[in-house]
């Protein structure tokens, strides 16, 4: 335990990542019901600027439950990268490389080398 | 911890054994590399998902219309509210959790036992909520009739509001026919279970009724399913369909691809296996904390390790959300 040396509570912390963490899961879902406009039709990177939203919004609440919670903001650096840049590596890679694949098989059907719709 | 290591003579050398050069215990380590090897599991399952969605991304069901059920609102269109509640609940017993472990950082027994219990609680409650959304979805709500080519037809009036297979199909009782078990017929052969209405009546119903249209998978640039013309519903209906879909399951899905409904069941079925197990483990040390266990043993760190586990099932979930209910 990295943070042994010194047991003061954490309490006031806990409850402030849990108001964020709220705060956030919140917004996430008025923003899902209303689904605004402009966010809806601008595209960055062929997706829509909603869906960055809430993927940039899903990884943050990610990193707060990992540092907060997990505490791995207490655990050593070698512990901690080791844990975290291996699984933000593999799962990068693997997400590239299957989402390229899905699209490529979306172009294949739509360009009506196979029928789908009878 | 070093009850069963032996002394080697070369403590205090980099090389010389005995060295925790992560300060975390082997407990702990092995929780947070077990973790790992999870998240990527999960990942796996998420990023072909993700492949699938892609392959159909302009036709992949909208999930406010599939999961828009609120208990004791019925008939009420409720989009993801109780999902955001259910989020909300899980994230509330993790912080009951890290709550837990902060009690047991200071010895203090009956607040981890207060703690735990509240986790145990939620995670309860989180399970049941998960059981819930699965039998609407498995239940369906309007219906649906399915194409040859397996794509899914639903039906609309003139507003575009879905209209239910119920209000469409005229019966016709000469024609009902008895469902093929196996132990009639052809031996050790039965057929699946046979829909409310057969094609036949909903065609019949379809074409008495002309303010009903078709709606098919596809969408349009703004993301709305699109509607068919009367005629054109008309000649698909007659046409294409084979089948009547009501509900939906691993090969059959009345809301679109019957693969949103696979992976719907697998992932979240996957995740909340994993919530039960958390609860099963945190039983476990809940009543080891009950008996005093930690208590003799100066230190909670079973608590923290259970409590790692229980956080990242909570982290699993914050992207099953994402991706199922928001994107």
């Amino acid at each position: 335990m990295g943070h042994d040396t010194a047991h003061e509570s954490n309490t006031k912390r806990i409850w402030n990542v849990f108001y964020i963490l709220s705060i956030v899961t919140i917004v996430e879902v008025i923003l899902g019901i209303i689904k605004p406009e402009f966010m809806m039709t601008t595209y960055i990177v062929s997706m829509k600027l909603l869906n960055w939203i809430f993927i940039i919004l899903t990884i943050y609440k990610a990193y707060l439950i990992t540092w907060a919670f997990m505490h791995m903001e207490g655990e050593t650096k070698g512990l901690r990268r080791s844990v975290v840049w291996t699984a933000i590596f593999l799962i990068c890679y693997l997400v590239f490389i299957l989402l390229t694949e899905g699209d490529y098989v979306y172009e294949v059907f739509k360009g009506g080398y196979k029928s789908w719709d009878f | 911890m070093e009850t069963a290591v032996t002394k080697t003579g070369t403590e205090g050398k980099t090389w010389g054994g005995g060295n925790q050069p992560l300060k975390a215990s082997y407990g702990k380590m092995m929780m947070w590399f077990f973790i790992l090897s999870d998240a990527l599991t999960f990942s796996g399952f998420l990023a072909a998902y993700g492949f699938s969605r892609f392959k159909f991304i302009d036709s992949w069901p909208i999930a406010d219309e599939v999961f828009n059920h609120f208990p004791f609102l019925h008939g009420v269109d409720a989009p993801m509210y109780y999902v955001a509640l259910m989020t909300f609940i899980l994230i509330f017993s993790s912080v009951t959790m890290v709550l837990a472990v902060d009690a047991g950082h200071h010895l203090k027994k009956n607040k981890v036992i207060l703690y735990m219990f509240l986790t145990i609680v939620g995670g309860l409650i989180f399970v049941g909520s998960q059981a819930w959304e699965w039998k609407n979805f498995i239940k369906g709500e309007f219906g649906a009739v399915e194409t040859r080519g397996g794509n899914i037809l639903q039906f609309v009036d003139a507003d575009g509001h879905r209209v239910a297979l119920k209000d469409i199909a005229i019966f016709d009782h000469h024609n009902d026919r008895a469902q093929h078990e196996r132990k009639n017929g052809l031996w050790f052969v039965k057929e699946s279970p046979l829909p409310t209405y057969t094609v036949e009546e909903i065609k019949k119903g379809f074409a008495a009724k002309p303010n009903l249209l078709i709606r098919t998978q596809k969408l349009d640039e703004k993301g709305h399913k699109t509607i068919l013309s009367r005629e054109e519903s008309l000649a698909k209906l007659n046409k294409e369909v084979v089948g009547v879909v009501e509900g939906a399951n691993l090969h059959h899905n009345e809301y679109g691809s019957p693969l949103f409904a696979d992976f719907f069941f697998f992932i979240t079925g996957f995740h909340g296996f994993h919530v039960f197990s958390g609860v099963v483990i945190n039983i476990i040390i809940f009543f080891n904390v009950l008996l005093g266990t930690y208590e003799r043993r100066k230190s909670y760190e079973m608590v923290e390790k259970v409590g790692l586990y229980w956080h990242f099932v909570d982290l699993v979930w914050v992207f099953v959300f994402t991706f199922f209910y928001l994107v």
